[in-house]
Protein backbone atom coordinates (compact mmCIF):
# COMPACT_ATOMS: atom_id res chain seq x y z
CA UNK A 1 0.00 0.00 0.00
CA UNK A 2 1.26 3.37 -1.22
CA UNK A 3 -0.19 6.69 -0.23
CA UNK A 4 0.32 9.43 -3.12
CA UNK A 5 -0.64 12.78 -2.08
CA UNK A 6 -3.07 14.58 -4.52
CA UNK A 7 -2.93 18.60 -4.47
CA UNK A 8 -3.74 19.47 -0.49
CA UNK A 9 -7.06 18.30 0.25
CA UNK A 10 -6.77 14.45 -1.44
CA UNK A 11 -4.78 10.99 -1.02
CA UNK A 12 -4.51 8.48 -3.76
CA UNK A 13 -3.44 5.21 -2.37
CA UNK A 14 -2.28 2.11 -4.41
CA UNK A 15 -2.86 -1.40 -4.28
CA UNK A 16 -1.23 -4.15 -5.07
CA UNK A 17 -4.32 -5.87 -6.36
CA UNK A 18 -8.34 -4.84 -6.94
CA UNK A 19 -9.00 -7.43 -4.49
CA UNK A 20 -7.23 -5.25 -2.02
CA UNK A 21 -8.73 -2.02 -3.26
CA UNK A 22 -12.00 -3.10 -3.08
CA UNK A 23 -11.09 -4.27 0.58
CA UNK A 24 -9.87 -0.76 1.18
CA UNK A 25 -12.56 1.06 0.16
CA UNK A 26 -14.87 -1.34 2.33
CA UNK A 27 -12.86 -0.30 5.31
CA UNK A 28 -12.74 3.31 4.56
CA UNK A 29 -16.92 3.21 4.43
CA UNK A 30 -16.82 1.20 7.42
CA UNK A 31 -14.40 3.69 9.30
CA UNK A 32 -16.43 6.75 8.11
CA UNK A 33 -19.82 5.18 8.85
CA UNK A 34 -18.12 4.96 12.48
CA UNK A 35 -17.16 8.60 12.37
CA UNK A 36 -13.30 7.38 12.60
CA UNK A 37 -12.84 9.27 9.23
CA UNK A 38 -13.95 12.41 7.70
CA UNK A 39 -14.09 12.67 4.30
CA UNK A 40 -16.22 14.17 1.35
CA UNK A 41 -15.39 11.23 -2.16
CA UNK A 42 -14.03 7.91 -1.17
CA UNK A 43 -13.76 6.83 -4.95
CA UNK A 44 -12.65 3.29 -5.47
CA UNK A 45 -11.26 2.46 -8.87
CA UNK A 46 -8.67 -0.16 -10.82
CA UNK A 47 -6.21 -0.57 -7.98
CA UNK A 48 -6.51 2.54 -5.68
CA UNK A 49 -8.90 4.54 -3.91
CA UNK A 50 -8.89 7.97 -3.89
CA UNK A 51 -9.97 10.12 -0.81
CA UNK A 52 -10.70 13.75 -1.48
CA UNK A 53 -11.46 16.15 0.67
CA UNK A 54 -9.16 15.42 3.70
CA UNK A 55 -7.87 18.01 6.27
CA UNK A 56 -4.84 16.59 6.73
CA UNK A 57 -4.19 14.18 3.76
CA UNK A 58 -0.30 13.32 5.48
CA UNK A 59 -1.71 12.44 8.84
CA UNK A 60 -3.95 9.98 7.55
CA UNK A 61 -1.52 8.55 5.35
CA UNK A 62 0.99 7.61 8.16
CA UNK A 63 -1.91 6.13 10.02
CA UNK A 64 -2.82 4.11 7.16
CA UNK A 65 -0.10 1.88 7.40
CA UNK A 66 -1.00 0.82 10.50
CA UNK A 67 -4.27 -0.23 9.66
CA UNK A 68 -5.51 -3.74 9.49
CA UNK A 69 -7.57 -4.08 6.33
CA UNK A 70 -9.77 -7.28 6.14
CA UNK A 71 -9.98 -8.70 2.72
CA UNK A 72 -13.11 -8.24 0.94
CA UNK A 73 -15.50 -8.28 3.32
CA UNK A 74 -18.41 -10.89 2.15
CA UNK A 75 -21.53 -9.32 1.64
CA UNK A 76 -25.04 -9.85 3.78
CA UNK A 77 -27.36 -8.31 1.00
CA UNK A 78 -28.69 -10.51 -2.32
CA UNK A 79 -26.98 -10.08 -5.11
CA UNK A 80 -28.74 -7.52 -7.45
CA UNK A 81 -30.14 -9.38 -10.26
CA UNK A 82 -29.82 -8.69 -14.20
CA UNK A 83 -31.75 -10.33 -16.56
CA UNK A 84 -30.01 -10.44 -20.16
CA UNK A 85 -30.42 -11.29 -23.43
CA UNK A 86 -27.48 -13.30 -24.71
CA UNK A 87 -27.70 -11.66 -28.61
CA UNK A 88 -24.93 -8.92 -28.30
CA UNK A 89 -23.10 -7.77 -31.89
CA UNK A 90 -19.67 -9.07 -30.50
CA UNK A 91 -20.90 -12.67 -28.77
CA UNK A 92 -19.85 -14.53 -32.01
CA UNK A 93 -15.83 -12.50 -31.31
CA UNK A 94 -16.07 -13.10 -27.71
CA UNK A 95 -16.91 -17.18 -28.41
CA UNK A 96 -14.06 -17.25 -30.58
CA UNK A 97 -11.44 -15.42 -28.07
CA UNK A 98 -12.68 -17.65 -25.64
CA UNK A 99 -11.97 -20.65 -27.66
CA UNK A 100 -15.82 -21.93 -27.22
CA UNK A 101 -19.36 -22.07 -28.94
CA UNK A 102 -21.11 -19.43 -28.88
CA UNK A 103 -24.28 -20.52 -26.80
CA UNK A 104 -20.89 -21.46 -23.86
CA UNK A 105 -20.81 -17.45 -23.33
CA UNK A 106 -23.82 -16.91 -21.42
CA UNK A 107 -23.44 -20.43 -19.86
CA UNK A 108 -20.06 -18.50 -18.17
CA UNK A 109 -20.71 -15.42 -18.10
CA UNK A 110 -23.62 -16.35 -16.05
CA UNK A 111 -22.56 -19.02 -13.93
CA UNK A 112 -20.46 -16.12 -12.03
CA UNK A 113 -20.89 -14.06 -9.11
CA UNK A 114 -19.74 -10.61 -9.78
CA UNK A 115 -18.69 -7.22 -7.71
CA UNK A 116 -19.14 -4.09 -8.44
CA UNK A 117 -15.30 -2.86 -8.27
CA UNK A 118 -15.59 0.93 -9.28
CA UNK A 119 -18.09 3.20 -11.04
CA UNK A 120 -16.98 5.95 -13.42
CA UNK A 121 -17.49 7.07 -17.13
CA UNK A 122 -20.79 7.63 -16.81
CA UNK A 123 -23.27 7.84 -13.94
CA UNK A 124 -24.77 4.34 -12.85
CA UNK A 125 -21.60 2.80 -14.82
CA UNK A 126 -19.77 0.16 -12.57
CA UNK A 127 -16.94 -1.85 -13.53
CA UNK A 128 -18.11 -5.28 -12.44
CA UNK A 129 -15.00 -7.89 -11.73
CA UNK A 130 -15.58 -11.52 -11.34
CA UNK A 131 -15.07 -13.20 -14.44
CA UNK A 132 -12.03 -15.99 -13.93
CA UNK A 133 -8.67 -14.03 -15.78
CA UNK A 134 -8.93 -16.62 -18.78
CA UNK A 135 -11.67 -14.60 -20.12
CA UNK A 136 -9.78 -11.25 -20.70
CA UNK A 137 -11.01 -9.29 -23.66
CA UNK A 138 -9.46 -6.85 -25.42
CA UNK A 139 -11.33 -3.86 -26.22
CA UNK A 140 -12.94 -3.39 -29.32
CA UNK A 141 -9.84 -1.87 -32.33
CA UNK A 142 -12.47 0.92 -32.84
CA UNK A 143 -14.69 1.98 -31.17
CA UNK A 144 -18.41 2.24 -31.76
CA UNK A 145 -19.89 5.91 -31.96
CA UNK A 146 -22.77 4.50 -29.98
CA UNK A 147 -23.89 1.85 -28.16
CA UNK A 148 -27.39 1.60 -27.11
CA UNK A 149 -28.35 1.90 -23.15
CA UNK A 150 -28.59 -1.68 -21.77
CA UNK A 151 -26.37 -3.07 -23.82
CA UNK A 152 -24.16 -5.72 -21.95
CA UNK A 153 -20.46 -5.53 -22.56
CA UNK A 154 -17.18 -6.80 -22.04
CA UNK A 155 -13.59 -5.44 -21.76
CA UNK A 156 -10.35 -6.26 -19.83
CA UNK A 157 -11.06 -8.15 -16.82
CA UNK A 158 -14.49 -5.87 -16.33
CA UNK A 159 -18.11 -6.36 -17.17
CA UNK A 160 -20.35 -3.19 -17.62
CA UNK A 161 -24.11 -2.54 -18.69
CA UNK A 162 -24.16 1.07 -20.70
CA UNK A 163 -26.46 3.31 -18.55
CA UNK A 164 -27.36 5.19 -21.41
CA UNK A 165 -26.69 5.30 -24.94
CA UNK A 166 -22.70 6.65 -25.83
CA UNK A 167 -19.78 6.20 -27.45
CA UNK A 168 -17.64 3.23 -26.62
CA UNK A 169 -15.23 0.25 -27.43
CA UNK A 170 -16.50 -3.06 -25.04
CA UNK A 171 -17.36 -6.30 -26.69
CA UNK A 172 -20.93 -6.20 -26.81
CA UNK A 173 -22.56 -9.93 -25.62
CA UNK A 174 -26.38 -8.55 -24.66
CA UNK A 175 -28.67 -6.28 -23.82
CA UNK A 176 -30.78 -6.04 -20.41
CA UNK A 177 -34.00 -3.91 -19.71
CA UNK A 178 -32.79 -3.36 -16.36
CA UNK A 179 -32.49 0.40 -15.54
CA UNK A 180 -29.22 1.24 -14.49
CA UNK A 181 -29.56 4.76 -13.76
CA UNK A 182 -32.61 6.78 -12.70
CA UNK A 183 -32.47 10.45 -11.09
CA UNK A 184 -35.99 10.03 -9.67
CA UNK A 185 -35.14 7.10 -8.11
CA UNK A 186 -33.26 6.36 -4.47
CA UNK A 187 -30.88 5.36 -5.07
CA UNK A 188 -30.32 6.70 -8.81
CA UNK A 189 -27.75 3.96 -9.25
CA UNK A 190 -28.71 0.16 -9.63
CA UNK A 191 -25.07 -0.61 -8.89
CA UNK A 192 -22.27 1.35 -5.96
CA UNK A 193 -19.22 -0.16 -5.13
CA UNK A 194 -19.03 -3.23 -3.24
CA UNK A 195 -22.18 -4.11 -4.37
CA UNK A 196 -22.72 -8.30 -5.50
CA UNK A 197 -24.37 -9.10 -9.21
CA UNK A 198 -25.03 -11.61 -10.98
CA UNK A 199 -26.46 -11.91 -14.69
CA UNK A 200 -29.37 -13.81 -15.46
CA UNK A 201 -29.61 -15.42 -19.11
CA UNK A 202 -33.61 -14.98 -20.35
CA UNK A 203 -34.90 -15.56 -23.47
CA UNK A 204 -34.00 -16.71 -26.83
CA UNK A 205 -32.18 -15.10 -29.12
CA UNK B 1 -46.68 28.06 -13.99
CA UNK B 2 -46.93 30.87 -11.73
CA UNK B 3 -45.86 34.41 -12.48
CA UNK B 4 -42.67 33.67 -10.55
CA UNK B 5 -40.72 32.64 -13.61
CA UNK B 6 -38.07 33.94 -16.26
CA UNK B 7 -38.16 33.36 -19.90
CA UNK B 8 -35.18 32.83 -21.93
CA UNK B 9 -35.64 35.23 -24.86
CA UNK B 10 -31.93 34.88 -26.10
CA UNK B 11 -29.81 31.50 -24.23
CA UNK B 12 -26.64 32.75 -26.07
CA UNK B 13 -23.61 30.54 -26.31
CA UNK B 14 -23.89 28.11 -23.50
CA UNK B 15 -26.39 29.64 -20.56
CA UNK B 16 -26.73 26.68 -17.79
CA UNK B 17 -28.00 26.60 -14.37
CA UNK B 18 -25.63 26.12 -11.50
CA UNK B 19 -24.75 26.02 -8.22
CA UNK B 20 -22.92 24.68 -5.11
CA UNK B 21 -22.77 21.01 -7.32
CA UNK B 22 -23.35 17.99 -6.31
CA UNK B 23 -20.30 16.32 -4.30
CA UNK B 24 -20.45 12.99 -2.42
CA UNK B 25 -20.98 11.26 -5.17
CA UNK B 26 -17.71 10.31 -7.18
CA UNK B 27 -18.24 6.46 -6.52
CA UNK B 28 -21.24 6.64 -8.66
CA UNK B 29 -19.27 8.13 -11.36
CA UNK B 30 -21.42 11.70 -10.97
CA UNK B 31 -18.81 14.77 -11.44
CA UNK B 32 -19.30 17.39 -8.48
CA UNK B 33 -20.26 20.30 -11.35
CA UNK B 34 -21.28 23.45 -10.31
CA UNK B 35 -20.59 27.17 -11.41
CA UNK B 36 -16.88 27.42 -12.76
CA UNK B 37 -15.82 30.69 -10.90
CA UNK B 38 -17.76 29.76 -7.62
CA UNK B 39 -16.49 33.05 -6.02
CA UNK B 40 -18.42 35.11 -8.62
CA UNK B 41 -21.58 33.17 -8.10
CA UNK B 42 -21.60 33.28 -4.35
CA UNK B 43 -21.35 36.99 -5.07
CA UNK B 44 -24.01 37.80 -7.22
CA UNK B 45 -26.62 35.68 -5.05
CA UNK B 46 -25.25 38.01 -1.74
CA UNK B 47 -25.87 40.80 -3.76
CA UNK B 48 -29.73 39.87 -4.40
CA UNK B 49 -30.15 38.40 -1.06
CA UNK B 50 -30.23 34.75 -2.13
CA UNK B 51 -28.72 31.74 0.30
CA UNK B 52 -25.30 30.66 -1.32
CA UNK B 53 -26.82 27.33 -2.07
CA UNK B 54 -29.27 29.20 -4.66
CA UNK B 55 -29.09 28.39 -8.32
CA UNK B 56 -27.65 30.87 -10.56
CA UNK B 57 -27.30 31.14 -14.15
CA UNK B 58 -23.71 30.98 -16.10
CA UNK B 59 -22.97 32.20 -19.28
CA UNK B 60 -20.70 31.71 -21.58
CA UNK B 61 -18.82 34.78 -23.65
CA UNK B 62 -22.19 36.08 -24.98
CA UNK B 63 -24.36 36.63 -22.40
CA UNK B 64 -28.42 36.21 -22.45
CA UNK B 65 -31.34 38.16 -22.78
CA UNK B 66 -34.26 37.35 -19.73
CA UNK B 67 -37.82 38.20 -19.56
CA UNK B 68 -38.95 37.90 -15.82
CA UNK B 69 -42.60 37.48 -15.60
CA UNK B 70 -42.84 39.52 -11.95
CA UNK B 71 -40.79 42.19 -10.55
CA UNK B 72 -37.44 40.59 -9.65
CA UNK B 73 -34.16 42.07 -8.38
CA UNK B 74 -31.12 40.57 -10.18
CA UNK B 75 -26.96 40.93 -10.05
CA UNK B 76 -24.85 39.92 -12.89
CA UNK B 77 -20.89 39.20 -12.26
CA UNK B 78 -17.98 37.38 -13.16
CA UNK B 79 -17.35 38.58 -16.06
CA UNK B 80 -17.45 41.95 -16.82
CA UNK B 81 -20.55 43.30 -19.59
CA UNK B 82 -22.67 45.89 -20.66
CA UNK B 83 -26.21 44.89 -18.80
CA UNK B 84 -29.41 46.53 -19.71
CA UNK B 85 -33.06 46.84 -18.40
CA UNK B 86 -35.81 47.41 -21.13
CA UNK B 87 -32.95 49.23 -23.29
CA UNK B 88 -31.61 51.57 -20.64
CA UNK B 89 -28.17 50.63 -19.38
CA UNK B 90 -28.22 49.42 -15.83
CA UNK B 91 -25.32 48.61 -13.27
CA UNK B 92 -23.08 45.62 -13.32
CA UNK B 93 -22.26 43.83 -10.06
CA UNK B 94 -24.49 45.59 -8.29
CA UNK B 95 -28.57 44.63 -7.54
CA UNK B 96 -31.07 45.80 -10.20
CA UNK B 97 -34.66 46.44 -9.81
CA UNK B 98 -36.30 44.47 -12.97
CA UNK B 99 -40.21 45.27 -13.45
CA UNK B 100 -42.28 42.20 -14.72
CA UNK B 101 -42.23 41.84 -18.26
CA UNK B 102 -39.10 43.69 -19.08
CA UNK B 103 -36.06 42.41 -20.97
CA UNK B 104 -32.82 42.34 -19.19
CA UNK B 105 -30.26 41.69 -21.80
CA UNK B 106 -26.27 40.58 -20.61
CA UNK B 107 -24.21 41.64 -23.04
CA UNK B 108 -21.41 40.23 -24.85
CA UNK B 109 -18.43 39.84 -22.29
CA UNK B 110 -16.01 42.67 -22.53
CA UNK B 111 -13.14 40.26 -21.07
CA UNK B 112 -13.25 37.06 -19.75
CA UNK B 113 -15.62 33.98 -20.35
CA UNK B 114 -18.52 33.02 -17.67
CA UNK B 115 -20.94 35.50 -16.70
CA UNK B 116 -23.65 35.08 -13.85
CA UNK B 117 -27.05 36.17 -13.17
CA UNK B 118 -28.25 35.67 -9.64
CA UNK B 119 -32.37 36.59 -9.96
CA UNK B 120 -34.07 37.02 -6.05
CA UNK B 121 -35.74 33.61 -5.19
CA UNK B 122 -33.21 31.66 -7.11
CA UNK B 123 -33.66 29.42 -10.30
CA UNK B 124 -35.83 26.87 -8.71
CA UNK B 125 -35.86 23.72 -11.14
CA UNK B 126 -36.00 20.38 -10.05
CA UNK B 127 -32.90 19.16 -7.98
CA UNK B 128 -30.97 16.25 -9.06
CA UNK B 129 -29.43 14.34 -6.45
CA UNK B 130 -29.45 17.58 -4.33
CA UNK B 131 -28.46 20.20 -7.25
CA UNK B 132 -29.78 21.84 -9.49
CA UNK B 133 -26.42 22.08 -11.97
CA UNK B 134 -26.51 21.41 -15.40
CA UNK B 135 -23.63 18.75 -15.71
CA UNK B 136 -22.71 18.75 -19.54
CA UNK B 137 -20.33 15.66 -18.97
CA UNK B 138 -22.89 13.32 -18.34
CA UNK B 139 -26.00 15.03 -19.11
CA UNK B 140 -27.77 15.82 -15.21
CA UNK B 141 -29.83 18.72 -14.35
CA UNK B 142 -31.42 21.06 -16.45
CA UNK B 143 -30.09 21.35 -20.27
CA UNK B 144 -28.56 24.28 -21.07
CA UNK B 145 -31.17 26.99 -21.86
CA UNK B 146 -32.69 27.41 -25.17
CA UNK B 147 -34.42 30.25 -26.68
CA UNK B 148 -37.86 30.09 -24.97
CA UNK B 149 -37.11 28.23 -22.57
CA UNK B 150 -38.74 29.32 -19.06
CA UNK B 151 -37.26 28.65 -15.68
CA UNK B 152 -39.38 28.67 -12.69
CA UNK B 153 -37.98 31.07 -9.90
CA UNK B 154 -38.20 30.52 -5.88
CA UNK B 155 -39.55 33.20 -2.92
CA UNK B 156 -37.32 35.13 -2.45
CA UNK B 157 -35.62 35.29 1.39
CA UNK B 158 -33.54 38.38 2.22
CA UNK B 159 -33.37 42.11 0.99
CA UNK B 160 -30.94 42.71 -1.65
CA UNK B 161 -27.70 44.29 -0.54
CA UNK B 162 -27.08 47.80 0.00
CA UNK B 163 -23.71 48.26 -1.62
CA UNK B 164 -22.32 50.82 -3.85
CA UNK B 165 -19.93 48.64 -5.36
CA UNK B 166 -18.25 45.52 -5.01
CA UNK B 167 -14.70 44.32 -5.80
CA UNK B 168 -13.98 41.45 -8.14
CA UNK B 169 -11.26 39.66 -9.38
CA UNK B 170 -10.87 40.89 -13.02
CA UNK B 171 -10.57 38.22 -15.92
CA UNK B 172 -6.50 36.99 -15.91
CA UNK B 173 -4.20 38.36 -18.40
CA UNK B 174 -1.86 35.45 -17.75
CA UNK B 175 -3.30 32.50 -15.75
CA UNK B 176 -0.77 31.50 -12.94
CA UNK B 177 -1.68 27.88 -11.66
CA UNK B 178 0.00 26.94 -8.81
CA UNK B 179 0.66 23.30 -9.05
CA UNK B 180 2.09 20.63 -6.62
CA UNK B 181 3.48 18.09 -8.63
CA UNK B 182 1.80 14.16 -8.77
CA UNK B 183 0.11 12.13 -7.91
CA UNK B 184 1.41 10.48 -11.18
CA UNK B 185 4.80 12.92 -11.85
CA UNK B 186 7.11 9.38 -12.02
CA UNK B 187 5.43 8.60 -15.28
CA UNK B 188 7.11 11.59 -17.31
CA UNK B 189 10.46 12.32 -18.16
CA UNK B 190 12.31 14.54 -15.41
CA UNK B 191 12.63 17.18 -18.43
CA UNK B 192 8.51 16.68 -19.06
CA UNK B 193 8.13 17.68 -15.16
CA UNK B 194 10.50 21.14 -15.99
CA UNK B 195 8.75 21.77 -19.22
CA UNK B 196 5.45 22.29 -17.37
CA UNK B 197 6.53 24.38 -14.65
CA UNK B 198 8.93 26.74 -17.02
CA UNK B 199 7.75 27.09 -20.34
CA UNK B 200 4.44 29.02 -21.73
CA UNK B 201 1.61 27.38 -22.67
CA UNK B 202 -1.79 28.86 -23.72
CA UNK B 203 -5.41 28.58 -22.98
CA UNK B 204 -6.86 26.58 -25.92
CA UNK B 205 -10.03 27.08 -27.63
CA UNK B 206 -11.09 23.48 -26.82
CA UNK B 207 -11.79 24.28 -23.88
CA UNK B 208 -15.13 23.68 -21.69
CA UNK B 209 -16.51 23.32 -18.31
CA UNK B 210 -14.90 19.67 -18.20
CA UNK B 211 -11.32 20.71 -18.72
CA UNK B 212 -9.33 23.58 -19.79
CA UNK B 213 -6.91 22.55 -22.27
CA UNK B 214 -3.68 23.96 -23.41
CA UNK B 215 -1.27 24.66 -25.98
CA UNK B 216 2.58 24.39 -25.44
CA UNK B 217 5.29 21.98 -25.57
CA UNK B 218 4.04 18.35 -25.23
CA UNK B 219 5.21 16.22 -21.93
CA UNK B 220 7.32 13.14 -22.61
CA UNK B 221 6.12 10.27 -20.59
CA UNK B 222 8.79 7.82 -19.26
CA UNK B 223 7.04 4.73 -19.23
CA UNK B 224 5.27 3.59 -21.69
CA UNK B 225 1.47 1.17 -21.24
CA UNK B 226 -1.83 1.99 -19.70
CA UNK B 227 -2.55 3.39 -16.11
CA UNK B 228 -5.58 1.60 -14.50
CA UNK B 229 -8.24 3.88 -14.03
CA UNK B 230 -8.57 5.54 -11.18
CA UNK B 231 -9.80 8.73 -9.16
CA UNK B 232 -9.60 12.07 -9.90
CA UNK B 233 -9.73 15.42 -8.35
CA UNK B 234 -11.18 19.14 -9.61
CA UNK B 235 -7.71 20.47 -10.50
CA UNK B 236 -5.89 17.77 -11.52
CA UNK B 237 -3.48 18.41 -14.34
CA UNK B 238 -4.27 15.00 -16.74
CA UNK B 239 -1.70 14.83 -19.85
CA UNK B 240 -3.51 12.53 -22.55
CA UNK B 241 -0.93 11.10 -25.65
CA UNK B 242 -0.74 14.00 -27.06
CA UNK B 243 1.34 15.48 -24.29
CA UNK B 244 -0.72 18.57 -23.98
CA UNK B 245 -2.20 19.33 -19.99
CA UNK B 246 -5.46 19.22 -19.06
CA UNK B 247 -6.69 20.84 -16.08
CA UNK B 248 -10.08 19.44 -15.02
CA UNK B 249 -12.70 21.17 -14.21
CA UNK B 250 -16.36 21.27 -12.36
CA UNK B 251 -17.44 18.44 -15.00
CA UNK B 252 -14.55 16.07 -15.24
CA UNK B 253 -14.60 12.87 -14.96
CA UNK B 254 -14.80 11.18 -11.99
CA UNK B 255 -11.96 8.54 -12.68
CA UNK B 256 -9.87 8.79 -15.68
CA UNK B 257 -6.70 6.68 -17.44
CA UNK B 258 -4.00 9.13 -18.49
CA UNK B 259 -1.56 10.11 -15.32
CA UNK B 260 -2.24 13.13 -13.62
CA UNK B 261 1.50 14.78 -13.70
CA UNK B 262 0.13 17.71 -10.78
CA UNK B 263 -2.65 19.61 -9.33
CA UNK B 264 -3.55 23.00 -9.05
CA UNK B 265 -4.54 24.83 -5.68
CA UNK B 266 -7.97 25.07 -6.02
CA UNK B 267 -7.97 29.50 -5.04
CA UNK B 268 -6.25 29.66 -8.17
CA UNK B 269 -9.41 27.74 -10.34
CA UNK B 270 -11.92 30.35 -10.16
CA UNK B 271 -9.32 32.09 -12.33
CA UNK B 272 -9.35 29.37 -15.32
CA UNK B 273 -12.78 29.58 -15.93
CA UNK B 274 -12.41 33.15 -16.70
CA UNK B 275 -9.50 32.54 -19.34
CA UNK B 276 -9.98 33.24 -22.72
CA UNK B 277 -8.34 31.03 -25.23
CA UNK B 278 -5.42 32.32 -26.11
CA UNK B 279 -4.57 33.32 -22.47
CA UNK B 280 -0.99 32.78 -21.65
CA UNK B 281 -0.59 30.17 -18.92
CA UNK B 282 2.40 29.45 -16.16
CA UNK B 283 2.09 26.66 -14.21
CA UNK B 284 4.38 27.47 -10.87
CA UNK B 285 5.54 24.84 -8.80
CA UNK B 286 4.62 25.17 -4.89
CA UNK B 287 5.37 23.27 -2.19
CA UNK B 288 2.78 21.51 -0.95
CA UNK B 289 1.26 22.45 1.99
Amino acid sequence: MRALPVGDRALLVELASGDEAQALHAELLRRRAAGTLTVREVVPAARTVLLDGLEEPSRLAAQLADWTVPPVPPRAEEAIEIPVRYDGPDLAEVAALWGVPEDEVARIHSAAEFRVAFCGFAPGFGYLTGLPARYDVARRATPRTSVPAGSVALAGPYTGVYPRASPGGWQLIGTTDRVLWDHARVPAALLAPGARVRFVAVGSV
Amino acid sequence: MTDRALAVVRAGALTTVQDLGRPGYAHLGVPRSGALDPPAAALVNRLVGNPPEAAVLETTLNGCALRPRSAVTVAVGGAPCAVTVGGRPAPWGAPVRVPGGTLLDIGPAQSGVRGYVAVSGGVAVEPVLGSRSTDLLSGLGPAPLTDGTVLPLGHPVGPHARVDAVPQPGPPAELVLRVTPGPRDDWFTATAVRTLVTRAYRVSTASNRIGLRTEGPALERSRTGELPSEGMVWGAVQVPPDGRPVVFLADHPTTGGYPVIAVVRPADLPAAAQAVPGTPVRFVAVRRR
